[in-house]
């Protein structure tokens, strides 16, 4: 009788595997593979990980498949595929935010931002210069790209149509295109055409990665004001309020939180750029404060300087390479906290 | 305060589309005006007309005469946005603005149009709003918190509040209730019972039964089939639309038998 109830499809219940099921698979598997690697060799972490994967995976849809059913068992294994994609895509983030925290530590000391390169022969020194130089060529990259991509961004969801903007359109997706060195090219380029050849400065940098975070700011803030409810203008304009102020007291604030989200992202994908400062703002050791002429280091030219051209003793500029690494991407973290008040701070409230 | 408008022989096109033609129309000042319908008929449009706020769609366009107390709604000279300074407009789903409180909402009106008020003034004109929207009692004592914490019902009486706190002379109504459950519905009828003191009121309503209940006059706009611009048919007392119409077209739509 509850045999005939078991197998009849319209039955409630189905067999359930135990809570403890899973964690014991896991530890059973990571346990399995590590035996027959050690079996086989010389243990190899990554070996080992991806037998315990194929081991859970398929212990797991044997075993669900047998208790559960087939429709249970498929959602394990995907489940399982998930996680695993999910882990992989963690390891290399982890790896490389402990190395360069491991490796970056060793110099990450008060004289590190004291001191530039200059009259630096071997050990100590530091990246003022570059810390410095980073911070004013991103800042004002910045301040030009911001008003120039928010004001084109606006064109195009408020007022542009037909040939004018799709032309701007076309060319702003062909701009995200552009290979960075070519920006740094321009940039250089242009300088050249303006005061001779071989200017290079913070400045022309700055000039450079505009060029390449204009469009980030142009589609990202474009996508935002697109998704503000056309109710709101409509109710703005029915109040008798003129387009402009509209835009600018309601679309703007509605989606302000999300354009300074799309601001800060721009920012953290220009400020590792190598290549075009390289060429646009050059290299120097020493700090440089006039932002007009002369060349300017930047925290990405300072890594790829110490490591590539390394004196005596080398892993004294090994090191300083990997402190500049550490502080590049402890900017980046902070510009994304800040970018997460501040969103937090302007978000439509819900008021529930 | 309150004005009169005439239309004349209003034909309104979105691009080279007629969407409504030959509308001619008296609404009188101090008594609500309903427009009736089936779907796509042309009220609505008809309705955004009476502020320009269908050119907002590019490409919308008005021929013939819009009389606001004798003045042309559509002269060459005339400025949409003073138009609607003085016409106001409720849409069909409350839309308060999120990024601003129940009390900002109220004062939005003469906040964005740059209008320097005391901080005085703001509390009494917020106050009088909220009151002539019947909402005051329910949020007096929480007019710093968004305005989209509010029920459904609720928020649609703070757009009427802020619709009238910039004293219009007529309010649109584009289906005012459709979003709402019946006794926020019977609050906003209430509401406008006591708004036509002070207010033309013209609103459109898919409900016949509302349409009775609140208006002193109705108007019924029809159309031929899908393609072909919308026409009034018929305009006349509310009780003469209901009971005695004399068209056999509204006589079929109100009793049901087809639309």
């Amino acid at each position: 009788m509850t045999a005939t109830a078991l197998s009849k499809s319209d039955s409630l219940t189905a067999g359930q595997l135990p809570r403890w099921s899973t964690p014991a698979t896991v530890v059973g598997s990571i346990a399995l593979a590590v035996l027959v690697t050690l079996l086989l060799g010389p243990f190899n972490v990554g070996l080992a990980a991806v037998l315990a994967f194929v081991i859970y995976q398929v212990v797991t849809y044997c075993s669900s498949g047998l208790v559960e059913g087939p429709r249970r068992a498929t959602d394990r294994l995907m489940t399982g595929f998930i996680i695993g994609a999910f882990l992989l895509a963690l390891v290399p983030l982890i790896w490389v935010a402990a190395t360069t925290l491991a490796n970056g530590l060793g110099r990450f000391d008060l004289a590190f931002f004291n001191n530039s390169m200059r009259n630096v022969d071997g050990v100590g020194g530091g990246a003022v210069h570059a810390i410095y130089g980073t911070l004013m060529i991103t800042g004002v990259a910045t301040l030009i790209s911001v008003p120039v991509g928010l004001l084109t961004a606006i064109y195009l969801s408020e007022y542009g149509r037909g040939h004018l903007a799709r032309g701007i359109t076309f060319f702003v997706d062909v701009m995200t295109g552009i290979p960075s060195i070519v920006a740094g090219l321009f940039a250089y380029a242009l300088m050249t055409l303006l005061l001779g050849p071989g200017t290079v400065s913070g400045f022309s940098g700055s000039l450079a990665l505009s060029v390449l975070m204009i469009p980030v700011v142009v589609r990202s803030t474009e996508e935002l004001l697109r998704i503000v409810p056309n109710e709101l203008r409509e109710a703005s304009y029915a109040l008798g309020v003129p387009k402009w102020r509209t835009i600018l007291r309601i679309v703007l604030p509605t989606a302000v939180s999300g354009i300074v989200a799309g601001v800060i992202l721009a920012i953290a994908r220009i400020i590792g750029e190598t290549a075009p400062l390289m060429v646009a703002a050059g290299f120097t050791q020493s700090i440089n404060m006039s932002f007009f002429s002369g060349p300017m280091m930047t925290l990405p030219t300072f890594v790829y300087d110490q490591y590539a051209y390394r004196g005596l003793p080398p892993e004294a500029f090994v090191d300083r390479a990997w402190t500049g690494a550490l502080i590049l991407i402890l900017i980046v973290m902070a510009l994304n906290l800040i970018g997460r008040l501040v969103a937090k701070r302007f978000a439509p409230k819900s008021g529930r | 305060m309150s004005k009169r408008i005439e239309a004349k022989n209003l034909d309104i096109f979105y691009g080279d589309f007629k969407a409504v033609e030959g509308v001619s129309m008296i609404i009188e000042p101090r008594a609500v005006t309903a427009f009736i319908g089936p779907s796509g008929c042309g009220k609505s449009t008809f309705l955004r007309s009476l502020n320009r706020m269908h050119e907002v769609i590019p490409g919308a366009s008005v021929k013939g005469e819009l009389l606001l107390d004798g003045e042309d709604l559509y002269a060459p000279a005339v400025d949409p946005v003073n138009v609607r300074r003085q016409i106001g407009m409720v849409f069909q789903r409350p839309n308060p603005f999120p990024t601003m409180s129940i009390k900002e909402n109220v004062l939005a009106g003469l906040k964005l149009n740059n209008k320097r008020i005391s901080a005085a003034e703001a509390d009494e004109v917020a106050e009088e709003a909220l009151r002539g929207a019947n909402l005051w009692e329910e949020v007096k004592n929480r007019l710093d918190l968004p305005g989209s914490g509010l029920s459904g019902g609720q928020q649609q009486r703070l757009c009427i509040a802020r619709a009238i706190a910039m004293r219009p002379s007529v309010l649109l109504m584009d289906e005012p209730c459709s979003a709402l459950d019946p006794i926020s519905t019977l609050a906003i009828e209430d509401l406008i019972g006591t708004l036509k003191n002070d207010y033309t009121i013209v609103i459109v309503t898919h409900n016949m039964q509302q349409a009775a209940r609140v208006s002193d006059t109705t108007a019924f706009f029809n159309i031929a089939g899908t393609g072909q611009p919308g026409h009034l048919i018929e305009m006349d007392d509310t009780k003469t639309i209901f009971t005695t119409p004399n068209e056999k077209a509204t006589e079929d739509y109100i009793t049901g038998r087809f639309g």
